[in-house]
């Protein structure tokens, strides 16, 4: 049973070794009084509700819509899923220079079509994490519009020819065939992004670089630059360490999900 | 249409029925037209929203050095300056690759290992090693980030490519586990049974029997570890940083970090560097979808 040693090795023991290096109270005194932790954790919750969210169900939809017939919908699914192939560091760095306000692409095209000035996407707090979500939204929204369409082919077409006799077509049908049916899916598929998110370091580091002036920090970039830039390992390990807090529960109920649904990724 | 309805009375009821048949096929006619253009419109700005991002990659590494200032967004004179630089960069381009097929192949042995005994042989206790694995799964990556940099560094790994393969082929081993525990359900026991009748040592099961008929999980859960190497960046740059170990994204990550980035050498590299996981992806596409979602909705 390798993967057995293998899951010792280099799961339990990191684990309990991380544990044990957030485990002094004092660094989450320290903790609590920077003022960056708090923007932080504000980041995080903004980033963890509307990226997840707003891609989850812009994924539902778009997955209904890549249903139709007709090949250029195919042809257009294949071009849609790009970003998910491309590697996330080099897609990020350069949307990092995408939104650059004085030699990106978005401003020069913005001024060339409608002779506007684009803002300095990158230098306001608010813009910078709406960009944040933005390009997240950007590169993982392909990957769960995939599962969730690969969820409607599996549910077998006598139903909806059914419900379509029924007079269940259009949104209703929606409502009440399609959305019961994909629910046990897209809840777990929802819970999982969360998760993934929580750890995510790319999107938060490469489009903002957590500037301007620390403002776009989340949770994991903010330990990994309190163990790395400022050296206090241990800082870093706190403060991704409040973030359990939040994965607990959402591991729980994903266990259970599983469980009992027997909905697999 | 009314009024004609209502002026020529005998017919009046078969009229109405006429016309509002043909209101209702007007109708029809008029929804398709709109789903349709509403299709069109929702297709065009779909791709915009994918294309712009890439085209600006491709663009900028087209462009002089001095171009990627200018503003424009056709470059003046279409360059390959920026492919021919990057020193070390095929050495660091290398060490990519070995990671990612590092990480694909220990994740296919250890993975397939381990659910086919679990799965076949039913050893007692093996829902222990399914849920342990399933929580690995959940455990956000950046949080093992730190102790793992703290225990390459006390082993001396650091610089050395096999610690990112650990660290990479811990993360990609429990969804392997899971895809092919249930891929494997679907494989009928008696097949085992009757290998084993036939004089079939575990071993012989494991290599003539199993591994052939998972093949498609095999692609999937391969294209996925070899995607999940090709994105990581945290656990590279941090357990990497010699010019000799690094890998691309560690590389690509140094100049943004130089005081004027060269952008055009950055997004070349860029390109490069995401031609191996698209071609991956275009080349088993269909099979691996159906992989990632095996099972989709049994619920």
């Amino acid at each position: 049973m390798p993967y057995i040693a293998v899951f010792f090795a280099f799961v339990i023991y990191p684990v309990s070794y991380g544990l044990w290096m957030g485990s002094k109270p004092s660094l989450y005194v320290t903790l609590m009084n920077d003022p960056t932790y708090w923007t932080s954790i504000v980041n995080t919750v903004l980033y963890l509700g509307i990226a997840v969210n707003v891609k989850m169900v812009c994924a539902l939809l778009l997955s209904g819509f890549f249903m139709r017939p007709g090949w250029w919908i195919k042809a257009l699914l294949m071009i849609y899923v790009l970003p998910w192939a491309i590697p996330s560091m080099p897609a990020f760095i350069s949307i990092h220079w995408f939104f650059n306000g004085d030699y990106g692409f978005l401003n020069d095209l913005l001024y060339d079509l409608f002779g506007i000035n684009g803002p300095a996407w990158l230098d306001s707090r608010w813009l910078a994490l709406g960009t944040m979500i933005t390009s997240y939204i950007w590169k993982w929204m392909p990957f769960w519009t995939v599962i969730l369409l690969a969820g409607r082919m599996a549910i077998p077409s006598e139903i909806h020819e059914a419900a379509k006799i029924d007079g269940a077509t259009g949104v209703r049908g929606f409502i009440h065939i399609t959305f019961p049916m994909l629910a046990n899916l897209y809840f777990v598929c929802t819970l999982l992004s969360t998760i993934f998110t929580v750890g995510d370091f790319n999107a938060a580091y490469f489009v903002t670089g957590g500037g301007p002036a620390f403002a776009t920090y989340v949770l994991a970039t903010l330990g990994i630059r309190d163990a790395f830039d400022l050296s206090q390992p241990r800082l870093g390990v706190a403060a991704v360490i409040t973030a359990l807090p939040i994965v607990i529960p959402l591991v729980y109920l994903l266990m259970r999900k599983l469980k009992t649904a027997q909905v697999q990724l | 249409m009314s009024t004609t309805a209502i002026s020529v009375a005998p017919c009046n009821a078969a009229s109405r029925l006429a016309t509002s048949g043909q209101r209702l096929r007007r109708a029809a006619r008029r929804r398709r037209w709109l789903a349709n253009v509403g299709a069109a419109l929702l297709s065009f700005v779909l791709l915009v929203w994918t294309i712009a991002p890439i085209f600006n990659i491709v663009m900028v590494s087209l462009e002089g050095h001095d171009d990627v200032f200018g503003g424009r967004i056709w470059p003046a004179d279409p360059s390959l300056e920026g492919y021919w630089y990057l020193e070390y960069f095929w050495h660091q381009y290398g060490n990519s690759v070995c990671l990612g097929v590092a990480v694909t192949a220990l994740t296919l042995l250890i993975g397939s290992l381990t659910s086919f005994s679990i799965g076949r042989m039913r050893i007692r206790h093996g829902w222990v090693v399914t849920n342990a694995a399933l929580l690995t799964y959940v455990i956000p990556a950046t949080f093992l980030a730190i102790p793992f940099y703290r225990l390459a560094q006390a082993y001396g790994m650091m610089n050395n490519l096999w610690s990112v393969i650990a660290a990479l082929v811990a993360f990609a081993t429990p969804y392997a586990i899971f895809i092919f525990q249930n891929y494997g359900a679907s494989i009928p026991m008696e097949l085992d049974e009757s290998a084993r009748i036939d004089g079939a040592s575990p071993w012989q099961i494991y290599t003539k029997i199993y591994l052939p008929l998972m093949t498609p999980a095999l692609v999937a859960v391969g294209t996925y570890a070899l995607l999940l190497a090709w994105n990581d960046y945290l656990y590279q740059f941090l357990l990497l940083s010699s010019k000799q170990s690094m890998t691309v994204p560690v590389a690509l990550a140094q100049f943004l970090n130089s005081d004027e980035a060269p952008w055009n050498y950055m997004m070349a590299t860029a390109v490069i560097y995401s031609l191996p996981p698209i071609a991956t992806y275009y080349m088993f596409r269909t099979k691996m979808t159906g992989g990632l979602t095996m099972g989709g909705v049994k619920g």
